[in-house]
């Protein structure tokens, strides 16, 4: 009689577990090197990071405006000085402890603590040293810098507060204040995270969120394996597809494939600038002649690029900065349009000619040289010939080199042993200051001529004027004006040919409700906590 | 049916070598012309064999590819099974000192980490260099630098001869060295050779195909069977135009009618 209703009550957990909370699963391309929201160096801690980590104010990805988290108000004095936090009442973390002004001040103490060497640290801290650090009330803190700092209170986004640390028991995870928490992981397989119980937020109903119960990152570095078990079912999201596997999840599961047009990356293509010894004085004269650089450009066409390489799924680029970018992208900018005459006016004002398909400079040499680009990256092999077949038409002869990525960045970055170079920016984050080592003329980013001691022409080193500028105006539209001219030189110029603007391509599985993608990271999953499963 | 077969086989290899040699007269295209109205283009009247990503037409570059592997890779496995002939000689003496230095140098050589030399070899290699160039360049180090696997079949291979009853049976006739070593050792060394050098045809395609990703290898637009073959990284092209195994078929049959012909020719011996 016992064993009788035993088994009937076995049959029926399964039943009742049709209301249990879901798990959403994903993959990502590696094991997270740390679980400490303030030591994240890379992506895959990063997504850990934005589920679990409680942060004070979180960017709307769609509306790319602050709205309050952990902090229920904030303001921003003293013309850009100081910026006070008001958190919200009855804040704990996922282990039921409570979360006061004090974790926050204790993390933003430790995140600029030299010795933790913490990234998160080096996007507070400013050239003149570490702000000042308040703790009015259980509720309120106050940083006090000495000069004003430009989109402070955005930087809060990046800033996940964590628990006092004690002594953790093997095995078990710090506990958090985002909507997740670190429940396990298993090194090379998966990392599960558990839905916080103690979340201060509600949907509109009252309703406390996250909706969903777990969420598992499978460590899967193979893309293929990736695509074949999404289509399999297995996985709700591919957070990145390339042009190939979007067209087969496309044919296979078209309601799953989502375009979503321009991304935040760019394609582009630059010539080598430096005084590298490597490089015979006359091509350093052709690659530093703005209209050789010109000509180049209005010989490509960026439109078979995106149809041929990109399969459609790409948009011409205006500039540096791509259109999706709303706010900080320079309205009044366009994408080159190939045109051939053109392109050979320009060379021939600069003193090349075109002798029997061949085109030559004042001084009799051909013009030939090689592109290097990265292996692996077929929109990007298949650009390069493109570009080689483009220039062949004005007699240029291009030789192409793919090179594996480390190969490739030890030229461009130390030897400077290389003519020109195709490659691709993802961009990771909106705002044009994150790329301030790319323009700066001493950057060690700086494309076509890294490190440089003193700007090496006027355009530049207004270029630098203008990112100084951009760093330190208080406003966002004073910041918008200088990024806006550095576009404009930066198109005038051409020191680096921007071809595409890549499409952010994803597959979402039907049964995942609530999603609202963008283009800005973390795309698919920035509202993680309205998210559902069907 | 050893001499059908036979037939049968040098009859496709004329073909391929034929095709290879006659690629510019029979190609419908340049191999480096791009249709750009035309990319994925499926097999049909305009294009037999379909184009490629970017539109060139499969057929032509697949006969341009044949005449730059047939040629090559060959080439790089012929000197690469002489050099390791010349090597072993030695290596099999009955000198101890020479033996153990050339094992020793054999074993080095197996123990290199070549894919890091080629990276290393490509850092020092100057960027601008014409696809011919670099093709013969990749053919010409994979040559010189494999010689050391046939080697150490080889060396075990002249031991093993050496001391076989009917090279005894010979020495006890009185027989000279060189001689011993022409008439009765030189053609049981050679199946071995042919062996070898059939095993490294293949494997230089397909290494000049991974050689590629180093910047090294025959460069775009140039074709190969190497390069053709890269595309079966990608499985949806291969469904989409299964013309893309073509190179494979082609390098297949090649090594089968190779096969067959040195089989039928050990049988006539």
């Amino acid at each position: 009689m016992s064993h009788r209703f035993l088994r009937v009550l076995l049959f029926a957990i399964p039943l009742s577990g049709a209301t249990a909370p879901k798990e959403l699963r994903f993959t990502i391309a590696g094991d997270p090197l740390t679980f400490d929201p303030l030591q994240v160096s890379e992506s895959n801690s990063e997504t850990v990071r934005y589920l679990t980590a409680g942060v004070l104010i979180r960017i709307n990805r769609v509306t790319d405006q602050p709205e309050p988290e952990l902090a229920e108000s904030w303001q921003v004095t003293e013309g850009g000085r100081s910026l006070t936090f008001h958190l919200r009442a009855g804040l704990k973390f996922s282990d039921g402890s409570p979360l006061t002004a004090a974790d926050v001040g204790r993390t933003i103490t430790r995140a600029l603590d030299p010795k933790e060497a913490s990234p998160a640290g080096d996007t507070i801290r400013t050239a003149e040293g570490n702000p000042e650090i308040r703790v009015a009330s259980s509720r309120d803190i106050t940083l006090r810098y000495k000069s004003p700092r430009p989109g402070l209170d955005r930087l809060f986004d990046a800033i996940g507060i964590a628990p006092t640390l004690t002594s953790q028991k093997r095995g078990t995870f710090a506990p958090s204040a985002g909507p997740f928490f670190v429940a396990e992981y298993r090194p090379g397989v998966s990392v599960r995270l558990q839905r916080n119980p103690y979340y201060w937020k509600r949907d509109p109903e009252g309703n406390p969120l996250p909706v969903l119960g777990f969420i598992r990152l499978d460590v899967q570095q193979n893309r293929d394996l990736e695509l074949a078990r999404f289509l399999r079912g297995e996985l709700q999201i591919i957070n990145r597809l390339d042009p190939d596997s979007f067209d087969r999840v496309s044919k296979e599961r078209p309601e799953a494939a989502r375009d979503l047009g321009a991304s935040l990356d760019s394609e582009f293509l630059w010539f080598n600038q430096s005084p590298s010894r490597s490089l015979p004085e006359w091509k350093r004269k052709w690659f530093t002649s703005s209209a050789f650089r010109h000509a180049v450009s209005r010989a490509i066409h960026r439109d078979d690029i995106v149809r041929i390489a990109f399969r459609g799924h790409a948009h011409p680029a205006a500039g540096p900065i791509s259109t999706a970018n709303r706010f900080w992208f320079n309205t009044s900018l366009r994408p080159v349009v190939a045109d051939l005459p053109e392109a050979l006016r320009l060379l021939a004002s600069d003193g090349f000619t075109l002798r029997q398909g061949v085109l030559h400079d004042r001084g009799g040499h051909a013009v030939e040289f090689s592109l290097i680009t990265n292996s692996l990256s077929r929109p990007r092999e298949n650009t390069a010939k493109l570009i080689q077949e483009d220039l062949k038409k004005i007699g240029i002869r291009v030789n192409l080199v793919t090179l594996e990525f480390s190969s490739l960045l030890e030229r461009i970055s130390k030897s400077l042993d290389y003519e020109a170079c195709l490659l691709g920016f993802s961009n990771v984050d909106p705002d044009p200051l994150e790329e301030k080592n790319v323009w700066l003329s001493s950057g060690a980013q700086h494309p076509w001529w890294p490190s440089q001691k003193s700007p090496a022409t006027a355009w530049e080193a207004r270029i630098d004027e203008l990112e100084l500028k951009q760093a330190t105006a208080g406003s966002r539209e004073a910041r918008k004006r200088a990024c806006d001219e550095i576009q404009r030189i930066v198109v005038d110029q051409e020191p680096v040919i921007y071809l595409v603007n890549p499409d952010y391509l994803c597959a979402i599985a039907p049964s995942l409700r609530g999603v609202k993608p963008t283009v800005a990271p973390p795309q698919l999953l920035w509202n993680i906590e309205s998210l559902r499963l069907e | 049916m050893k001499s059908t077969a036979r037939k049968l086989a040098l009859a496709i290899l004329l073909a391929v070598a034929l095709c290879a040699l006659f690629a510019p007269q029979i190609a419908p295209f340049p191999y480096d012309q791009q249709f750009r109205d035309a990319p994925h283009a499926a097999p049909g009247g305009r294009f037999l064999m379909g184009t490629d990503d970017i539109g060139r037409d499969r057929l032509s570059r697949l006969l341009y590819a044949t005449r730059v592997s047939l040629l090559l890779a060959p080439s790089a496995a012929l000197v690469s099974v002489l050099l390791a002939l010349l090597i072993s000689i030695p290596g099999a003496s009955r000198w101890r000192a020479s033996a153990h230095a050339i094992s020793g140098l054999t074993s080095i050589c197996l123990s290199l980490p070549w894919l890091f030399l080629f990276i290393i070899l490509r850092a020092e290699l100057p960027l601008n260099t014409a696809p011919l160039a670099s093709a013969l360049l990749t053919f010409g180090l994979m040559g010189i630098a494999g010689w050391a696997w046939p080697a150490r079949v080889f060396t075990a291979s002249i031991r093993e001869i050496r001391q076989s009853g009917w090279i005894l049976q010979a020495r006890a006739a009185g027989l000279r060295g060189w001689r011993i070593a022409l008439v009765h050792g030189w053609p049981h060394l050679r199946q071995i050779a042919a062996a070898q050098f059939r095993i490294l045809v293949p494997a230089y395609i397909l290494s000049e195909a991974s050689l590629g990703l180093l910047g090294l290898g025959v460069a775009d637009p140039l074709p190969s069977w190497g390069n053709l073959l890269q595309e079966l990284q990608h499985p949806d092209t291969v469904r989409s135009n299964p013309w893309v195994l073509a190179p494979l078929g082609l390098l297949i049959t090649v090594m089968v009618c190779l096969e067959s012909l040195q089989a039928s020719g050990k049988a006539a011996v």
